[in-house]
C-alpha cells in the first residue's frame, strides 16, 4: 500500500519535532479501517449528502453497515472518508463542543460555518504535530442569518486544506463525481432532482471504485433539522455482451 | 456605608450576608464620570462624559472598541478597565480565530462576569473597581449589558453608570419603552441628552463627551463599532439645542439635586439589585 512506512522505531519524515514522544512510540503513519467517497451538494432547501455504508480493512470490504454521515448540533451534517476511528474521535470532539454550546442555554447555537472553522483548526493543528486525523471531512448545513437562511457546504482534509463550494466530493469522488456535478449542478434544485444527481454519481462510484459497496445512505439538512435516510441499494446493470463469454477471444494460456 | 470589622478582605462575610469589599468596589464605579448605554433592535449606542485631570491634560479614555461587533464604556478605575478591555479583545479574537464568527455578546458579558467573580472569592485578589457597559451586535440583534465588580451582569434596554448617573437613569426611564424602534440618530440624540443630564448645568459640547455606535442597517450590512467624529457630534448637539429651549435645562437642574441620596440609603446589598 502506498502508505506503508518502515516500523523501525524511529519516525519517518523529518520528525525531530515529533521525537518528544519518547522511544517506542509512533505517530499515525497510515490508516487501517477506511471509508471511501462522500459527495454533497447544495439544493433549494439546504444541503444533501450521501455515501456508502462500507468500511474497508486494506483491500477487504470488512464492515458493511457503517454510518459515515452524522448530524452535528441543530444545523449541520458531517460526512467523513478515511480512517474510521479518527472520524469517531472527531465525533467525540464535536459532541463536547455541541454539548457545552447547548448548556449555555442562551439562544445561541453553533452554525455550520463555526463547526467547519473549528474542524479546520483541529485538522491543521494535528498535521503540524505530524499526527494527523486521517480523514477528509465534508461539513454541510443551513442556519438562519441576518440575511435570511444561509446554506453552507465545505470540506477540510487531513492536511488542513479547507474550502467552501456548492458541491463537494472526497476520495475517488474527486475524480469520478466532481466532473458530473460540475456539468449538471444548478442553483435551487428540488430535493428529487438533487437525489437523482447524487444517485448518478454514486452509481459511477459503485461501478468504478473497488472499495465501494452497493448500500448507500442519503442525508439532508434543512432549517427543520437533519434527516438521515435508511440505507438502500441502487440497481446495477451487468448485462453487457462482453461479460457473457469472458474468455471468448482470449489468446494464449493466460 | 461605614467601616466595620468585616470589611478587611473580600473573603470575609458579614453577619448580614454581605461582602463589603465588593460593595466598596461598586462605590468606586459611582465615583467615575458618567457613562450611558442604550439600544434598539438593530443598534446599540454608548456615550461617556469626558473628564480631564486638568486643563493641561487630555481627557480620560472611557470607550473602547473590543471587536468589530462590540465595544465597552467604563466608569471607575480606568486602569482596571483598560486591562479588562484587553481581556475582552483577546476573548473575541480567540473565538473568531477558531470559529470564524463573532463572539455572541451574551457570552462575552458572561466571560467578563466570570472573571470578575474570581476576584470576589480569592483572599489574595481584589475586585475590579470598574463597571462596564458592554454594547454589541450579533445574529440575535443588538445587546447592551452592564457588568459590575461583583460579577453580576444584566441585559438592559438602557442604562447609566458613574457619578450623577441617577439623573440620566431618570431621563432614560421616561423614554426607554420606544427604544426598540428608534433610528440610530434618535438613539444618539437620547444618549447625548442623557449625558447632558449628568453634567449638571455645564454646557454639552463635543469636547466633553464621547459617543460610539454599532449596528446593522436595514439591508443587512453591519456598521462596525466606532466612535463618532467630534464634528458630527457637535452638529447633532447644535441641532438638539435648536429644537429644545431653556425648559429642558431647568428640569435637569431640579432633578440632579435629589439623586445622590438614593444610592447610599439602601440596606440591601447593592449587588443584589
Amino acid at each position: 500500500m502506498a502508505w506503508q512506512q518502515p516500523m523501525d522505531g524511529s519516525h519517518a519524515s523529518g520528525s525531530k519535532v515529533a521525537a518528544a514522544d519518547g522511544p517506542g512510540t509512533q505517530r499515525t503513519q497510515y490508516p487501517y479501517v477506511t471509508g471511501t467517497s462522500v459527495i454533497a451538494l447544495k439544493y433549494k432547501d439546504g444541503v444533501i449528502m450521501a455515501c456508502d455504508t462500507g468500511a474497508s480493512y486494506g483491500s477487504t470490504l470488512r464492515y458493511k453497515s457503517v454510518e459515515r454521515i452524522k448530524a452535528v448540533g441543530k444545523h449541520s451534517l458531517i460526512g467523513a472518508s478515511g480512517e474510521f476511528s479518527d472520524f469517531q474521535e472527531i465525533l467525540r470532539y464535536l459532541d463536547e463542543l455541541t454539548l457545552s454550546d447547548h448548556m449555555w442555554d442562551d439562544g445561541n447555537s453553533l452554525g455550520p460555518k463555526e463547526v467547519h472553522s473549528y474542524l479546520t483548526r483541529v485538522m491543521y493543528n494535528r498535521r503540524n504535530k505530524f499526527d494527523p486525523l486521517w480523514n477528509s471531512l465534508v461539513l454541510g448545513g443551513v442556519k438562519k442569518g441576518p440575511k435570511g437562511e444561509e446554506k453552507y457546504l465545505g470540506m477540510v482534509n487531513m492536511i488542513g486544506t479547507h474550502f467552501e463550494e456548492n458541491h463537494i466530493a472526497t476520495g475517488f469522488g474527486n475524480h469520478l463525481a466532481i466532473p458530473i456535478l460540475r456539468a449538471e449542478w444548478c442553483e435551487d434544485m428540488t430535493f428529487e432532482e438533487a437525489v437523482k444527481l447524487v444517485e448518478k454519481c454514486l452509481l459511477v462510484l459503485l461501478y468504478r471504485d473497488r472499495s465501494s459497496i452497493n448500500k448507500f445512505q442519503i442525508a439532508k439538512i434543512t432549517t427543520e433539522g437533519a434527516t438521515i435516510y435508511p440505507p438502500y441499494s441502487l440497481k446495477t446493470h451487468w448485462g453487457f455482451a462482453a461479460f457473457e463469454n469472458p474468455s471468448k477471444g482470449a489468446v494464449g494460456s493466460w | 456605608m461605614f467601616r466595620n470589622q468585616y470589611d478587611t478582605d473580600v473573603t470575609t462575610w458579614s453577619p448580614a450576608g454581605r461582602l463589603f469589599q465588593v460593595e466598596y468596589a461598586m462605590e468606586a464605579v459611582k465615583q467615575g464620570s458618567a457613562c450611558v448605554g442604550l439600544r434598539s433592535r438593530t443598534h446599540a449606542v454608548l456615550a461617556a462624559a469626558n473628564k480631564a485631570a486638568s486643563e493641561l491634560s487630555s481627557h480620560q479614555r472611557k470607550v473602547f472598541r473590543v471587536a468589530d461587533h462590540a465595544g465597552v464604556a467604563l466608569a471607575g478605575l480606568t486602569a482596571d478597565g483598560r486591562v479588562l478591555s484587553r481581556f475582552l479583545r483577546s476573548e473575541c479574537i480567540n473565538h473568531a480565530f477558531v470559529y470564524d464568527a463573532p463572539l455572541p455578546v451574551s457570552r462575552l458579558a458572561l466571560r467578563l462576569a466570570d472573571k470578575a467573580q474570581v476576584c470576589t472569592q480569592r483572599s489574595w485578589k481584589r475586585p475590579y473597581g470598574v463597571g462596564l457597559l458592554v454594547a454589541g451586535l450579533d445574529v440575535s440583534g443588538a445587546h447592551l449589558y452592564y457588568n459590575c465588580p461583583s460579577g453580576n451582569y444584566f441585559e438592559y434596554q438602557a442604562f447609566a453608570i458613574g457619578s450623577r448617573s441617577q439623573a440620566a437613569k431618570t431621563f432614560l426611564e421616561r423614554r426607554f419603552e420606544g427604544y426598540n424602534d428608534y433610528t440610530p440618530d434618535q438613539l444618539i440624540k437620547d444618549a447625548l441628552s442623557a449625558i447632558k443630564e449628568t453634567l449638571q448645568g455645564e454646557k454639552l459640547t463635543s469636547s466633553n463627551c464621547t459617543v460610539a455606535i454599532v449596528g446593522r442597517k436595514d439591508d443587512g450590512t453591519v456598521e462596525p463599532f466606532e466612535s463618532i467624529d467630534g464634528n458630527r457630534i457637535q452638529e447633532i448637539i447644535d441641532s438638539m439645542e435648536a429644537a429644545e429651549e431653556a425648559p429642558a435645562a431647568a428640569a435637569a437642574a431640579a432633578e440632579s439635586s435629589s439623586m445622590q441620596e438614593e444610592d447610599k440609603g439602601t440596606d440591601a446589598a447593592p449587588m443584589d439589585i
